[in-house]
C-alpha cells in the first residue's frame, strides 16, 4: 500500500506540482498574446523579448531593494519590485506602439506587416535587455525557499518519498489564479473591459458604437506588459533569468494560446495547462515511479523516459501541429484560421 | 428642408460615382424607405447620409446643421444611429452587454433606456444573459436594433433590417419599427421587400442607377401603375 | 536587369558595395575582405531563398535557421568518411528503427484515412502510435549506445558517406525541400502567423535534433575538418608553382595561398549565386511568376479565378526552402566544419529576414544587395561599436564599472542595430534599396 502512496507522491513531486507552476507560467504569458491578436490582430513576436524585458527591470530594482536591506521574507523581495517592472513594461510597450504600430494601423498594413514589425521590435528589446544585464543567468530569487521540505513531509507521513513544494510553485500558482480572476474581471464586469471585447469581436460595430479604438489598443498593451512581466517573473523566480531561454518560451507560448483558440482568453489558460503537462509527462522518467507501481521483478531497466528533456520544444510543436491538422481554430475556437 | 436630409449628394468608392445628384430625406416621427432594384445605390444612399462615404457635391443637413463633412462616430453623437446589414451585433457578448455598447457614449445612466428596449422587444429581456451569437436571425435583428436605440437617437437608419428573416418576423419587426417612429424618431431604411416596406413608409424613394426615380408617399407609391409593376412586380 | 532602361540606382549601390570591400582591403586587409565578401554571397543565396518565398509569395517562414541547418548537416552526412566499426555496431539497429518508424507513420495515416470514424479508429490509431514508438524505441536506444560508444572522443556516431562536399549542396537543397514539403502541407493555407509560429518550431526542433543526436552529428562535439573542394594552403605553399607565382605577384607564399583559397570558394560561391539569380529572375518574370505575384497581391481575387492559392504557395515555400538549404551546406563548406550549437535564430534567420527587406521585397537583386550589405555592416559593426562606445565612454574614469559594462556590452549593440535597420525600412522606405518593379 505504501508503494502507491510513494508513487503517486513521486508523480505530484515531480510531474503535477511543476506541471500546474509551468502551466500558470504559460497561461499568463499566452493571455499576453491572445489579447494582443483579439485586439491588434497579429501574433506579437516581441512577447517573449518583453517578458524579459519587464523581469530585468524587476530584477534590477530587486537587487537595490536587497542592497537596502529591504525584504518581505519568506516572500521572495522580487515581488515587491514586480509594479515597478510592470510600470517600466508598460512605457516600453507605449512607446513602442507610438513609434511603430500606430503607423501601421494607420497604413492599414496587412497583418504579416506587423508581424515582421513585431520581429524589430523583438530585436531591439533582445539587444536593449542583453545590453543592460547580459546574456547570462541571473538568479534572484530570495526568501523562503521551500513551503514543505520533501524531508519535513517524509517525517509527517513515514513515506520513503516526500513532496517538496517550493515557494515560488505556491506562488506562481496563487498569483495565476488572482491575475486570471482580475483578467476577467476586468473583461467581463468592467465597461473599458468590455469594450475590448467588442473591439476584438467586431471592429466596426465597436467604431459605430462609438468606442475608441486608440484607447482600446492603449489598454490592450497596458495589460499586456502586465501580463508579460508577472509571467516573466514567476518563470524566472520559479527556474533562473536568462534574457535566451525567454525568446525561446515564444514557441510553447503561442502554442498554448494557438491550442485554446487565438483571441480566446480561456482558451490561452487551458492551452497553457495542455503545453505544460505534456510537456512534463512526456520528459519525466518514470523508472522509479514504475518500480513502485509495479510489483517486484518487472522493474524496467532503463530511465523510462519517454522524450529527453532536450526536446521539450518538440512537445509543444508536436501539439501544435496536430491542432492545426485538426481544428485550426483551436479547442475552444478562437478566431477564424483562415 | 426635412429633419434629416441628404441633398443632390453625388460621390461612390474610389474614381467611379455611384450616386448622382440623390435627394433623400425624412421628417421626425415618420418612416422613410429606398427601394429600387440591385445595384441601385440604395445601400450607397444610406451610407452618404451616415458619412461613411464621403461626397463629392451636396450636403447632409440634420435639423438644420450641415453635417456634411462629421465622420460617422461623431454623428452618432449628434443622434445618429445605424444599423449595418450585415454582422450588426457582438456575437461573443451577451445581449445586455451589446445594449451596454450601444450605450457606450452615454456617460448617464442609461439602465431606463435599456427598460424601454426591452419592452419593444420582450425576447431579449428573457435572453439577455445569452450571447448575442446564439440568437436566432429574427433576434439578432431585434439586437441590433436595441443596440441603435440604446443611445437615444433622433434618427434610426436601417439597412436591409428584415434581409434573411422569415415573413412573419418581418411583419413582428416592420410593427416594432412603427413602434419606434411612433415616439418620435426619424427613421430611414432601405429595404429589398419593396412592397411590404412601403406599406409602413410614410415617404418611399425608389433609386435607379443612384438617381432618384420617384419620390413620393408610400401609399402613392404603390398606387402607381409604373413603380408596381416595374419596382413591385405586381 | 535591363541596363540600357537608366536603372543607375541599382548599379551605383553595387559599385558602392564593391568599393566598401576594397577598402577593408586596404585598411584592414585582403583577405579579411574577401572572408566578409565570401559570407555575403552566401548570404545573398540564402536572402534570394527568403525572397522566393517572401516576395514573390507573402510567406512569412520565421525558420531560415532550421533549414540552413538542415543544408549544413548534410555536409556531415555526405562528406566525412563512414566509420565503419560504429557502422558494425548499431548500423543495423538503426536502419531497422528507422523502417519501424517508417512503418508506424505509413500505418497511423493509412488508419486515419481508411479506417470508419469512431473510437474503434482512434483507440488503433493511439495503439500503432504508442507500439511504434516503444517498438522502434527498443531497437533504437541499444543501437545508438553502442555506435556512441566507438572511440568517442574521435568519432562516436556513423560517419557520412565519404563523397565530395559538393554534392552536399545539392542534397542539402533536396532535403530542406522536403522538411519544407511537410511544414507547408501542414501550416499553409492557414493564416500567415500559422506558418510564422510553425516554421519557428521545426527550426527549433531541427537544432535541437543536431545537438542531441550525437549518433548522427557527433552533436555539441562537433565535426571539424570536412574535406574541401578547394586545395588546402598548405599544400599550395609547398607547391613549387605556387611559390613562383606567388614570387611573380610580390606577395609571401602563405599570405598569397590564404587569398587564393578564398578566391577560389568566392568562385564557387558566385558561380551558385549567378545560378540561382538567373534562375529566379527567369521565374519572377515568366507567367508562372506574375501569377504568384498576382495571388499574393489579392489572394481573395486570384482564389476567386480558380487559382489553387494553396498549392502555389506550397511550390514557392519549397523552391526557396531548397535554396535555403543549398546556402546553409555551401556555409558548412566554407566553414570546414559542423557546429550545431552556431545555428542561432538572430545569426541565421532574422538577419536574413532584414537583409530581404531592406534589400527590397521582391526584388532579386535588391535581395543579393541587401545580403551583401547587411552581411558587411554586421560583421563591421562589432569594431564600429566597439570605437563608438569607446569615444562616448572616453570621458569616464578608466576604471569606472559602467565603463567597463558598457564596453563588454558593445556586441548586443548589433541585434538593436539590426532590430532598428529593419523597423526603419519597414516605416520610411517599406520597399527597400531597390524597389519590386
Amino acid at each position: 500500500m505504501d508503494d502507491i502512496f510513494n508513487a503517486l507522491i513521486l508523480l505530484s513531486n515531480f510531474v503535477i506540482v511543476p506541471g500546474m507552476a509551468y502551466g500558470s507560467q504559460l497561461a499568463i504569458g499566452a493571455l499576453g498574446v491572445t489579447l494582443i491578436y483579439g485586439i491588434l490582430r497579429f501574433s506579437n513576436f516581441a512577447h517573449g523579448d518583453t517578458m524579459a524585458f519587464g523581469t530585468m527591470a524587476t530584477i534590477l530594482l530587486t537587487w537595490a531593494l536587497q542592497d537596502w536591506g529591504v525584504s518581505i521574507s519568506p516572500l521572495p523581495t522580487a515581488l515587491l519590485a514586480l509594479p515597478f517592472g510592470i510600470a517600466c513594461t508598460v512605457v516600453l510597450l507605449l512607446l513602442t506602439d507610438r513609434l511603430v504600430y500606430r503607423f501601421l494601423r494607420r497604413e492599414k498594413a496587412a497583418p504579416v506587416v506587423f508581424l515582421i514589425a513585431s520581429v524589430g521590435v523583438m530585436f531591439v528589446l533582445n539587444g536593449l535587455v542583453r545590453f543592460i544585464i547580459g546574456p547570462n543567468d541571473q538568479r534572484f530569487a530570495d526568501g523562503e525557499r521551500f513551503i514543505m521540505k520533501a524531508r519535513e513531509f517524509k517525517r509527517m507521513t513515514g513515506l520513503s518519498e516526500g513532496v517538496a513544494f517550493k515557494t515560488s510553485q505556491g506562488l506562481t500558482i496563487v498569483t495565476a489564479v488572482i491575475v486570471v480572476a482580475a483578467l476577467f474581471w476586468f473583461l467581463n464586469r468592467t465597461r473599458a473591459g468590455k469594450s475590448m471585447r467588442a473591439y476584438s469581436d467586431n471592429e466596426d460595430l465597436a467604431l459605430l458604437s462609438g468606442i475608441n479604438p486608440e484607447r482600446v489598443v492603449l489598454i490592450t498593451w497596458t495589460l499586456a506588459a502586465a501580463l508579460a512581466t508577472i509571467a516573466g517573473v514567476l518563470y524566472g523566480l520559479d527556474k533562473s533569468f536568462k534574457p535566451f531561454t525567454y525568446f525561446q518560451l515564444l514557441l510553447p507560448i503561442f502554442a498554448a494560446a494557438i491550442v485554446g483558440g487565438l483571441g480566446n482568453p480561456l482558451g490561452a489558460i487551458a492551452g497553457g495547462f495542455i503545453i505544460a503537462f505534456s510537456e512534463v509527462t512526456v520528459t519525466y522518467a518514470y523508472r522509479k515511479f514504475l518500480a513502485y507501481s509495479i510489483p517486484g521483478d518487472w522493474a524496467p531497466e532503463g530511465l523510462v523516459q519517454l522524450l529527453s528533456t532536450d526536446y521539450k520544444f518538440a512537445v509543444s510543436f508536436v501539439i501544435l501541429v496536430l491542432v492545426l491538422l485538426l481544428r485550426p481554430t483551436g479547442i475552444f475556437g478562437g478566431r477564424t484560421a483562415s | 428642408m426635412s429633419f434629416l436630409s441628404g441633398d443632390n449628394m453625388t460621390g461612390g468608392y474610389g474614381g467611379a460615382d455611384i450616386l448622382h445628384d440623390c435627394t433623400i430625406g425624412v421628417e421626425q416621427g415618420e418612416i422613410a424607405v429606398i427601394v429600387g432594384p440591385n445595384g441601385a445605390g440604395k445601400s450607397t444612399a444610406m451610407k452618404a447620409v451616415f458619412g461613411m462615404l464621403a461626397i463629392r457635391q451636396g450636403a447632409v443637413h440634420l435639423d438644420g446643421e450641415d453635417i456634411t463633412k462629421l465622420s460617422p462616430q461623431d454623428r452618432v453623437a449628434k443622434g445618429m444611429s445605424f444599423v449595418p446589414q450585415n454582422q450588426n451585433v457582438f456575437t461573443s457578448l451577451s445581449v445586455e452587454e451589446n445594449l451596454e455598447m450601444g450605450a457606450f457614449i452615454r456617460r448617464d445612466d442609461f439602465s431606463g433606456t435599456m427598460e424601454q428596449v426591452f419592452e419593444l422587444f420582450p425576447i431579449l429581456k428573457e435572453k439577455r444573459r445569452q450571447p448575442a451569437g446564439e440568437l436566432s436571425g429574427g433576434q439578432r435583428q431585434q439586437v441590433a436594433v436595441g443596440r441603435a436605440l440604446m443611445t437615444q437617437p433622433k434618427v434610426l437608419m436601417l439597412d436591409e433590417p428584415t434581409a434573411g428573416v422569415s415573413p412573419i418576423v418581418m411583419d413582428e419587426l416592420f410593427d416594432r419599427i412603427i413602434e419606434v417612429a411612433k415616439s418620435g424618431i426619424a427613421i430611414l431604411m432601405v429595404e429589398q421587400n419593396a412592397r411590404q416596406a412601403l406599406n409602413i413608409a410614410d415617404k418611399g424613394y425608389v433609386l435607379v442607377q443612384g438617381r432618384n426615380r420617384y419620390t413620393d408617399t408610400g401609399a402613392a407609391l404603390i398606387a402607381n401603375p409604373e413603380v408596381r409593376q416595374a419596382f413591385l412586380g405586381l | 536587369m535591363n541596363l540600357t532602361n537608366g536603372n543607375l540606382r541599382p548599379i551605383l549601390m553595387f559599385a558602392a558595395m564593391a568599393a566598401a570591400l576594397a577598402t577593408v582591403g586596404v585598411v584592414q586587409s585582403w583577405s579579411l575582405s574577401l572572408a566578409i565578401m565570401n559570407l555575403c554571397l552566401i548570404s545573398a543565396v540564402m536572402s534570394l531563398g527568403v525572397n522566393i518565398q517572401w516576395g514573390y509569395a507573402g510567406l512569412f517562414n520565421v525558420g531560415v535557421m532550421g533549414f540552413a541547418a538542415l543544408g549544413g548537416v548534410c555536409g556531415v552526412l555526405i562528406a566525412t568518411p563512414p566509420v565503419m566499426a560504429a557502422w558494425r555496431a548499431g548500423g543495423n539497429g538503426i536502419i531497422i528503427a528507422l523502417f519501424i518508424a517508417l512503418a508506424t507513420i505509413l500505418a497511423a495515416i493509412f488508419i486515419m484515412k481508411r479506417m470508419p470514424d469512431g473510437r474503434l479508429k482512434k483507440l488503433t490509431f493511439t495503439a500503432v502510435i504508442v507500439a511504434g514508438f516503444f517498438l522502434g524505441r527498443a531497437v533504437f536506444d541499444p543501437a545508438v549506445e553502442s555506435i556512441e560508444a566507438i572511440e568517442p572522443a574521435k568519432t562516436g556516431y556513423l560517419g557520412g558517406l565519404g563523397l565530395p562536399i559538393l554534392l552536399s549542396w545539392v542534397v542539402g537543397g533536396l532535403l530542406a525541400a522536403a522538411v519544407a514539403w511537410v511544414v507547408g502541407k501542414i501550416a499553409l493555407g492557414l493564416r500567415s502567423d500559422y506558418l510564422a509560429i510553425a516554421t519557428l518550431g521545426i527550426s527549433e526542433i531541427i537544432i535541437a535534433v543536431l545537438k542531441n543526436e550525437d549518433w548522427l552529428t557527433r552533436g555539441v562535439k562537433n565535426v571539424s575538418g570536412l574535406p574541401r573542394p578547394v586545395p588546402y594552403e598548405i599544400d599550395l605553399q609547398q607547391a613549387l608553382w605556387f611559390q613562383e607565382w606567388a614570387g611573380y605577384l610580390g606577395a609571401t607564399p602563405v599570405e598569397f595561398s590564404s587569398i587564393f583559397v578564398k578566391l577560389c570558394y568566392a568562385g564557387l560561391f558566385t558561380a551558385v549565386l549567378l545560378a540561382v539569380l538567373w534562375l529566379s529572375e527567369r521565374a519572377l518574370n515568366s507567367p508562372w511568376g506574375r501569377m504568384m505575384r498576382a495571388i499574393r497581391d489579392n489572394e481573395v481575387s486570384a482564389e476567386a479565378m480558380g487559382k489553387n492559392v494553396t498549392g502555389r504557395h506550397l511550390q514557392v515555400f519549397i523552391l526557396g526552402s531548397a535554396v535555403i538549404g543549398i546556402a546553409g551546406a555551401m556555409l558548412t563548406t566554407l566553414d570546414g566544419q559542423f557546429i550545431p550549437t552556431s545555428y542561432q535564430p538572430l545569426r541565421f534567420t532574422f538577419i536574413i529576414w532584414v537583409m530581404v527587406i531592406v534589400g527590397g521585397s521582391g526584388n532579386n537583386w535588391g535581395a543579393v544587395l541587401g545580403g551583401f550589405v547587411i552581411w558587411f555592416f554586421w560583421i563591421e559593426a562589432e569594431p564600429i561599436g566597439l570605437w563608438l562606445m569607446d569615444v562616448l565612454t572616453s570621458g569616464m574614469a578608466e576604471d569606472s564599472g559602467l565603463r567597463k559594462h558598457l564596453l563588454n556590452s558593445a556586441a548586443h549593440m548589433r541585434l538593436m542595430t539590426m532590430g532598428l535597420i529593419l523597423l526603419l525600412v519597414l516605416r520610411f522606405s517599406p520597399r527597400g534599396l531597390i524597389p519590386e518593379r
